[in-house]
């Protein structure tokens, strides 16, 4: 029963992609139409929570652990994590300048913007990406992307963007799209011992527990980043929680900040579009 | 910069270095006695250091308490029915019971089965809440010593992802 | 380095809301770190709190209360402005104290 409106979605982004394949030159990507689907999905999968509500993830669908989560947000377990970011953020580095001198308004607000499709390079840049070439571009060495330093910082960012929608582009440029399809892909496409892929656990059955863990919705799973986990007992960053993903379905994970993972949040960050960032975030 | 954040290198080190020592005052049979340093300050209410590291639960409630409680539906225990992760488990209580003078809970199944005692002087609200440990599926026992009597209430806690993990 | 303690003391009628968040690693001494060593226990024995001299709320905790340890509790006889001092002390004789205005 619930499997079934997930399959009938499943069918309709493959009669998306098959034709790409079948014949290149016939359609044309449409993310615009993917993320209205996408969205509608889910708002069709779960009448009973607000769409604004997404961006909480297991806890936007399950009562119990929404009670428990409430009473962590009363003196959040991220705290000590913002404040460090803070401070790092504010903290000028060796040659005098600070992290606000490598971004729009100063670093302040604008974490909704990434990832971004940067057209000198061609690529997809993520707000972690940027932090580190930010750092490497004033002589600091680069933190590692799955650990605390990293998880602060964008912890800190995400905090000046709190309820401002994600409003990821896509411009009109074949490459950029190219990306976007990329991630789309990869999110879709089966791995691991398990054969599991993204969709299969955050598409077919959030809300569902796999073992004990009750499952996030793909949409607005971003929005949350960086999250403490108490899984965890500490931070994670959007880094942290695709490698993470990997390892459980027993697959092989990629290198942080790969190629394939910056299309992926890509992908991931735009059919979350209009919902609020809601970073830094405390998960089970 | 990095020194500022939780998990250091030079933190871990600092661990292996107070196992090493640790170790030895094992073998020159003092055992425990490393961590029973007591606390030098709150000379009037000193740590019920036996009282925690009992095992068991009725063994706990007799070190701390010395006598028999019974169960009281003036005790309002606020726990999850499925703790989302044993390491971090709300836990809060509020009583209409008069003369409260301390609070404490108790997990049965964990290690060592008293978690966290509070007292309560005069003026201050008998209510509490906190977050607690649970290694797997128990109890929690929530005790209130009133007017020298001593009430329970109980709520039992499924635990899926326990809370000796990491 | 900022202290290890957060508080939240805010005025709410007659009564005074607390709450605390403290960092600290709470160690139970049963678990093995990533080289197999047992990490030793490290916890918050006693957590006390005092208002104009007198001891308000006092904790004593074992190895069971989470990493991080949180607490709440309410007192009567506060006022907006006045001192709340919060201190703790570990297993290892380690201290920390802070004063906060009640708000």
């Amino acid at each position: 029963m619930r499997i079934h409106p997930a399959l009938s979605f499943l069918a309709a982004v493959l009669a998306l992609v098959a034709p790409a394949v079948a014949a290149p030159a016939a359609e044309k990507p449409d993310p615009a139409a993917d993320a209205k689907a996408f969205q509608d999905f889910f708002r069709k999968k779960f009448p009973q929570v607000k769409f604004e509500d997404f961006v909480n993830g297991p806890y936007s669908m399950n009562e119990d652990m929404r009670k428990q989560w409430e009473e962590k947000e009363q003196f959040p377990p991220y705290e000590f994590a913002l404040e460090a970011g803070k401070e790092m953020f504010e903290k000028p580095f060796k040659n005098g300048k600070t992290y606000a001198d490598c971004f729009a308004n100063g670093g302040i607000g604008i974490r909704q913007t990434y990832p971004y499709f940067d057209d000198k390079e061609g690529k997809v840049v993520t707000l972690e990406l940027a932090l580190n070439r930010c750092r490497e571009a004033n002589g600091e060495a680069p933190y590692s992307y799955v650990k605390d330093e990293m998880a602060a910082l964008t912890a800190y960012m995400a905090y000046t963007s709190r309820g401002k929608p994600f409003d990821i582009k896509i411009p009109d440029d074949p490459r950029a799209l190219e990306a976007y399809e990329r991630g789309k892909e990869y999110f879709y496409t089966r791995r691991g011992q398990l054969n599991f892929s993204c969709a299969s656990c955050h598409v077919q059955n959030p809300g569902e527990r796999i073992r004990a863990e009750i499952l996030a919705p793909a949409l607005g799973i971003l929005n949350a980043m960086p999250i403490y986990r108490s899984e965890w007992s500490g931070m994670g960053t959007i880094s942290r929680r695709f490698t993470t993903c990997n390892s459980q379905i027993r697959g092989v994970p990629l290198e942080p900040q790969s190629e394939e993972y910056r299309d992926l949040e890509y992908y991931l960050s735009y059919v979350s579009n209009g919902l609020p960032i809601s970073g830094p975030g405390a998960r089970p | 910069m990095t020194a500022s954040l939780g998990c250091s290198a030079e933190q871990l080190a600092t661990r292996r270095l107070i196992l090493k020592g640790v170790a030895a005052v094992t073998l020159i049979g003092l055992g425990h006695a490393a961590f029973g340093a007591a606390p030098a300050f709150a000379a009037n209410d000193p740590y019920p250091e036996d009282a925690f590291r009992l095992k068991g639960a009725a063994e706990a409630i007799k070190a701390l308490y010395g006598r028999e409680h019974e169960p009281s539906d003036k005790i309002k225990l606020d726990a999850p029915e499925i703790a989302e992760n044993g390491g971090v488990v709300p836990i809060a209580l509020t009583t209409t019971l008069p003369d409260v003078t301390s609070i404490s809970f108790v997990v049965s199944e964990n290690p060592n089965a008293l978690a966290a005692s509070y007292k309560i002087p005069e003026g201050t609200v008998p209510a509490v809440a906190n977050r607690l440990k649970m290694a797997k599926t128990s109890n929690v026992i929530a005790l209130v010593e009133s007017g020298g009597k001593l009430y329970s209430a109980t709520k039992e806690v499924k635990v899926t992802v326990g809370g000796c993990g990491g | 380095m900022a202290s290890s303690i957060r508080v939240r003391a805010i005025q709410n009628g007659d009564v005074t809301d607390v709450q605390t968040l403290i960092q600290h690693p709470m160690d139970t001494g049963l678990i093995k770190d990533a080289k197999g060593e047992l990490i030793p226990a490290h916890f918050i024995q006693q957590l006390t709190f005092e208002h104009n001299g007198k001891t308000v709320f006092l904790a004593d905790w074992g190895t069971a209360v989470s990493k991080d340890p949180y607490v709440k509790f309410a007192f009567k006889g506060g006022a907006k402005g006045d001192d709340l001092k919060v201190s703790w002390v570990d297993n290892k004789g380690a201290t920390d104290s802070l004063t906060a205005k009640i708000q």
